[in-house]
């Protein structure tokens, strides 16, 4: 008997070591965790489909879409997606209910692009106690990149505070002496954001010379800017969603005002705040993206974005293909899809997290040029270059190389 | 005022059935819905008894909202901010005065009770549809003010605050009852809930709970007895906000995260519907109340998923149509039918 044992121990051991040996490529036998068969992979998701950011629920449609393009092209490896997703109305309470529902009554592989600061900071201690992954979270909380802290939870969109050091940068190269207004919503994004400004700007901080922040339930943001103007700011930094974006464009644009504008991402829209705020008042104002603009017709002849055009005409007629949000879903689910494949047939929770942390210069279809995801053991910031762009006439005018705000080690 | 009066007086026929004082089910129906609440997490996996457990604390916060508007007629569309403010006040005396979790929640419920008491006090100038539009203005304040950044050391501002989650006592293992966190919480929210539930029945037999229902059913009548209206309408407003307190902290410790965005006007809503689909006045309804805001979304979900909301509206309207007092009527139909068939 003990002699069986110990040739049986023996043989398990060799086998481990030639596992080892060959590493993450190639595996000669499939090793799956729960949610897996040699059919399929469960996948969670949780978005707001209703609620007050009902208007991200977008993203988990094309997400959707995207794997039943995946699916109908013959899944990945042979094995079809199954895209599990659920509402949580933005309420972390129902997100902590639904991510519980996926991983303990679905029994998914893991929990992919779950939506929002609070929803995801809710799931996130039962995630990682579960060591479920609690991949790509569609947030830019700089907190989701905590690879110590927090090894089951990865982010996707560059940080918020990526935003404000890049800006820092370009402002202390190009106006040293200038003086900074700052207009900020009053949530996680504007805090962030701004901190990232600051640490960007480190010992010359003190250019920030006043700070305005506004709520999502004020009908106008217009004396802010009145207020930022009187203080004599040179530099006006709006860190605004697109309603409060074009609101901020059309009223420096009718003050008379003519700082360096600097405006944040989330909010750089060509279809809902550069035309709403108008033209003539957008000129020269500047941004940072790391995705093209499908309503910015200089992508119309990209072979990337022709490729997302197709997707969104077949698999989502519905959606408006313009919306920034959709683009951000099929970005997503795409890499996401990379992960699978370069996770072969050994579809482990561990391996999943492993190859996502082991991203390559990837470029998914709707990434601007030059803009690459890498990952690795010590960084878990996706997608951290973002390029500088003015806008000029009707559309965005890419400038410069892609920065890399270096956040992730 | 008087819409809550028409809504409680205008009861069917079935009332006079059943004697008046039943605001609570009879000993054996309750006996068996104990015995169903204790042996159901026995056999079903962790995250059904979660969900249980927040289901037991909605029905918390519902029978909170039932003592005021059903028994002392007030309107409250605000009880989203007394349970942030319950939920808030346990999150911080735990994590950061590493307070026992227990010991937190009667806290949590005075703190509360001394807001909604202090509120009620303003709140007396109003009734009806003006007092629940005051109240819609604490409920819409709350969250900014959890934002704020004079309180963002405790708070955690707008990223909130994680809650570490209670393990059962080491007492249990020790005896070789193996129980999980999710179940010992369900089983301690089982025993609140059932001290509450008692609380709340014997306050509504009392001399105070019917000085609070002759306020309801006829405000002039009832001063001209000698009640003090005042000073029971802000009592009203002072223990349902306290019940909700205790309901907020219990649920900041299940879910074990607090944040603004968690207790918006949707949640005080939620809590309004609870209350109407339970049966306003109704103690036990409660529960049904509450099954109806936890489980229903997801069964409107499984629908379809784009149109989730329309799906739960229809079904709200299909309940408010055929049974417009709710759990209630169902439960004195089928005690009607039951003492018919008897009698038989």
């Amino acid at each position: 008997m003990i002699s069986t044992t110990s040739l049986r121990l023996a043989a398990l051991s060799t086998v481990t070591l030639a596992f080892a040996a060959t590493g993450g490529s190639a595996f000669a036998q499939k090793k799956y965790d729960t949610g897996v068969t040699d059919t399929e992979i469960k996948i969670g998701n949780i978005i707001p489909y209703s609620g007050p950011a009902s208007a991200y629920g977008i993203i988990g449609k094309i997400e959707e879409a995207y794997f039943k393009m995946i699916n109908d092209q013959g899944g990945i490896n042979g094995r079809k997606i199954n895209f599990i997703t659920y509402d949580d109305a933005y309420s972390p309470p129902k997100a902590v209910e639904q991510a519980r529902k996926l991983v303990e009554s679905d029994e998914v592989l893991f929990v992919f692009g779950p939506l929002g600061t609070p929803s995801n900071t809710a799931i996130q201690k039962y995630m990682n106690a579960k060591k479920i992954p609690q991949l790509f979270v569609a947030t830019g909380a700089t907190k989701f990149g905590d690879y110590k802290a927090f090894p089951w939870t990865m982010g996707w969109q560059p940080a918020y505070q990526s935003e404000g050091r890049i800006f820092a940068k370009y402002a202390l190269t190009e106006k040293p002496n200038g003086k900074i207004g700052v207009l900020y919503q009053n949530d996680d994004l504007g805090k962030d954001l701004l901190k990232g400004l600051k640490d960007g700007l480190g010992d010359k901080a003190s250019m920030i010379i006043a700070e305005e922040s506004y709520e999502v339930s004020e009908p106008t943001i217009e004396n802010h800017l009145v207020k930022l103007k009187a203080t004599g700011a040179d530099i006006l930094v709006s860190i605004s969603t697109p309603k409060f974006a074009a609101q901020a464009i059309k009223k420096v644009g009718e003050l008379g005002w003519k700082p360096m504008f600097f405006q944040s991402n989330v909010g750089s829209s060509v279809a809902s705040v550069m035309r709403p705020a108008g033209l003539e008042n957008s000129q020269g104002v500047l941004s940072l993206a790391y995705a093209k603009d499908a309503s910015d017709a200089q992508w119309d002849t990209d072979d990337g974005m022709k490729k997302y055009l197709d997707f969104v005409a077949k698999y989502a007629p519905t959606a408006n293909r313009a919306d920034s949000s959709a683009i951000y879903g099929y970005g997503q689910a795409q890499t996401v899809v990379q992960v699978l494949k370069q996770a072969g047939d050994n579809l482990t929770r561990e391996n999943i997290m492993k190859q996502a942390a082991s991203l390559k210069d990837f470029a998914p279809d709707t990434m601007l040029p030059g803009v690459k995801i890498n990952t690795s053991a010590t960084d878990f910031y996706p997608i951290e270059q973002l390029r500088m762009m003015r806008f000029t006439g009707e559309k965005w005018d890419v400038f410069g190389p892609p920065i890399d705000s270096n956040l992730g080690g | 005022m008087s819409t809550v009066q028409e809504v409680v007086t205008e009861a069917p026929v079935i009332e006079d059935a059943i004697p008046k004082k039943a605001m609570a089910l009879g000993p054996v129906a309750s006996l068996v819905i104990l015995a169903l609440l204790i042996a159901t997490p026995l056999f079903v996996k962790n995250f059904i008894i979660f969900q249980m457990t927040m289901w037991l604390i909605y029905a918390i916060a519902v029978l909170a909202l039932n003592i005021l508007t059903g028994a002392s007629g007030q309107f409250s569309l605000g009880q989203s901010a007394f349970y942030a403010l319950g939920a808030y006040t346990s999150a911080i005396l735990m994590e950061h005065g590493d307070i026992n979790y227990v010991l937190t929640l009667p806290v949590a419920g005075l703190i509360c009770f001394i807001a909604g008491f202090l509120f009620g006090l303003p709140a007396l100038r109003l009734s009806g549809i003006y007092l629940a539009l005051a109240t819609f203005a604490l409920a819409t304040a709350m969250p900014q003010l959890l934002k704020l950044g004079v309180f963002e050391h405790w708070t955690g501002g707008v990223q909130g605050l994680v809650v570490t989650k209670p393990d059962a006592p080491a007492i249990l293992a020790s005896l070789g009852l193996k129980v999980s966190q999710d179940m010992w919480l369900y089983y301690f929210t089982l025993a609140v809930s059932i001290l509450i539930y008692i609380f709340s029945v014997n306050l509504l037999r009392s001399r105070s709970g019917r000085a609070m229902m002759a306020i309801r059913d006829n405000e002039i009548a009832a001063s001209a007895m000698g009640v003090d209206v005042s000073l029971y309408k802000t009592l009203a407003f002072g223990v349902s906000a306290g019940i909700t307190g205790v309901a907020g902290g219990l649920g900041a410790i299940a879910v074990q995260f607090v944040a603004p965005d968690g207790y918006t006007i949707q949640l005080a809503v939620a809590l309004f519907l609870g209350m109407v689909v339970g049966g306003v006045g109704w103690l036990p309804g409660s529960l049904a109340g509450a099954a109806f805001i936890v489980f229903v979304p997801n069964i409107a979900e499984s629908v379809s998923k784009g149109l989730s909301g329309a799906v739960f509206g229809v079904i709200l309207i299909l309940i408010i149509f055929l049974v417009p007092h709710g759990a209630r009527q169902i439960a004195y139909g089928a005690q009607g039918l039951i003492g018919k068939l008897r009698r038989n």
